[in-house]
């Protein structure tokens, strides 16, 4: 019999309970999701099964120092999805501005954010995206920018559509922005996807259920900011992003 | 605005972290998905070895999961030490041609320290490269860490060489393991010089030692 939403909405429901129930009891908040959270059937055999192995970092661990980029690696106008064809795509045009942070509040400058994202109907333009919804040919949704001196970035794009996968029978993702991020060391290395407000399918998405934490899973979602929308032009999302992780200036200060 | 934006932003404001107070909690990770492909990977994003390097090695694999499947699908991020040990990095890993937009590759000069590549139909991975150099109290390692469809938080592993015996009784890391564990951090010699093998086992049977770098 094939899973149904509400099959999955109950196990979403029994893990958030849980996780609820241990910090009721006095356990930390977990920001990230755990690798093997079951409602996501594809974690299944993709996590694994012993616990990481503890590093206690020193001032010669590799992962405290990471690559670096620079003005070679971007070009002027890999921050504006919507100029990188002769025409223009389709779609409701947006902004996503917002800064990168470590978790002493400290901007992150200098560093590459790349994004990827589906069209405004919800497809890819990825060959394994069979999803029967238009191409656009004006629309490839990749870009790349460096963080400005404060931490700061600023795309403009198109809002991406929802799209269906096949996780269970009628699964929907909400709409999403795939953002990769780079701090001054590779143990800040993040992956992850911007939501926008209120959308309706937040509560049937595993993949953002994954964060069990209502605060972290609140932190995925930007802010409609009437301030970074331009007249008569498009729309404004701010979204700030915090980096995980030491790096070689955290062993110096010790922890913030 | 959330109560926790906020405060993040008053602590940025300040170009500081927030004294006497909590640090700012973390943006959650997720998984890349299985639509990165046409996004993240770029040309020569194997090819870490300048052009003119003397000694060159290969190091590559295979991603399996809990089945021993192959994962096509998974993303494998390479940074280390140049053939000094030093850790400086340079920019250009993906330089971009301001002409046409397209990637231009690697200047053939600098040495980036960074890899990127994604696992083809096989599972299977390929980085050119050069040896890293020792760092004071550590053998020479290449950091991975390795991204999935189905892997919600990426995760990190290490290569090391197995011709670096003696100094892998020093390594903190590999003194704190077992032998059947660790040996899942040294990659294989192969017939040809210069040439590595490394396996990563997501799930199962010689899985992987992952690490956690967040105590
Ligand atoms: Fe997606």
């Amino acid at each position: 019999m094939p899973l149904t939403q509400r099959d999955i909405d109950r196990e979403v429901a029994e893990l958030r309970e849980a996780y609820e129930a241990s910090r009721a009891a006095g356990a930390p908040a977990v920001h990230h999701p755990a690798r093997d959270y079951a409602p996501y059937r594809s974690s299944a055999l993709r996590h694994p099964h012993r616990p990481l192995v503890p590093v206690e970092p020193d001032p010669e661990t590799v992962e405290l120092h990471g690559p670096v980029f620079g003005p070679t690696d971007v070009t002027d106008i890999d921050h504006d999805l919507t100029r990188q064809h002769t025409g223009e795509p389709l779609g409701e045009r947006i902004t996503v501005s917002g800064r990168l942070l470590d978790r002493a509040g400290r901007p992150v400058r200098g560093q590459l954010i790349e994004l990827w994202q589906a069209n405004a109907s919800g497809r890819y333009a990825h060959l394994r995206d069979q999803h029967p919804a238009p191409l656009d040919p004006n629309f490839t949704g990749v870009g790349r920018t460096l963080t400005g001196d404060d931490g700061s970035y600023s795309f403009t794009t198109v809002k991406p559509g929802a799209y269906p996968w096949r996780n269970h029978e009628n699964a929907w993702r909400p709409a999403h922005i795939h953002f990769s991020l780079f701090g001054t060391a590779f143990t800040q290395r993040l992956v992850t996807q911007m939501y926008f407000p209120g959308d309706p399918l937040f509560a049937h998405d595993p993949i953002l259920q994954s964060v069990t934490d209502e605060r972290a899973r609140q932190a995925l979602v930007a802010a409609y900011d009437h301030e970074l929308s331009r007249s008569e032009w498009s729309l404004g999302y701010r979204w700030d992003i915090v980096l995980d992780g030491p790096s070689a200036t955290w062993i110096e200060e010790g922890r913030p | 605005m959330t109560a926790p934006e906020n405060t993040r932003d008053q602590a940025a404001a300040d170009g500081q972290g927030p004294h006497g107070s909590e640090p700012l909690q973390p943006t959650p990770s997720h998984t890349v998905g299985p639509f990165y492909g046409y996004a993240l990977p770029f040309p020569g994003g194997g090819d870490v070895a300048p052009a003119n390097a003397a000694d060159t090695v290969t190091v590559h694999g295979y991603v399996r999961d809990g089945s021993g499947a192959p994962v096509p699908d998974a993303l494998i991020e390479l940074w280390q030490a140049d053939a000094d040990g030093g850790l400086a990095g340079a920019p250009g890993s993906m330089r971009r041609d301001p002409v046409d937009g397209g990637h231009l590759g690697r200047n053939g000069v600098d040495f980036t320290g960074f890899a990127r590549v994604p696992t083809d139909a096989d599972g299977h991975w390929t980085a050119r490269t050069v040896k890293p150099g020792a760092r004071p109290g550590h053998p020479p390692y290449i950091s991975v860490c390795v991204f999935a469809r189905g892997l919600l938080h990426h995760l990190f592993t290490r290569v090391y060489f197995p011709e670096d015996t003696r100094a892998h009784t020093d390594d903190p890391l590999l003194a704190s393991l077992d032998a059947e564990r660790r040996e899942t951090l040294l990659a294989t010699a192969e017939g040809a010089t210069g040439s590595y093998r490394f396996d990563i086992r997501l799930q199962g049977e010689k899985e992987t030692v992952f690490l956690d770098f967040h105590r």
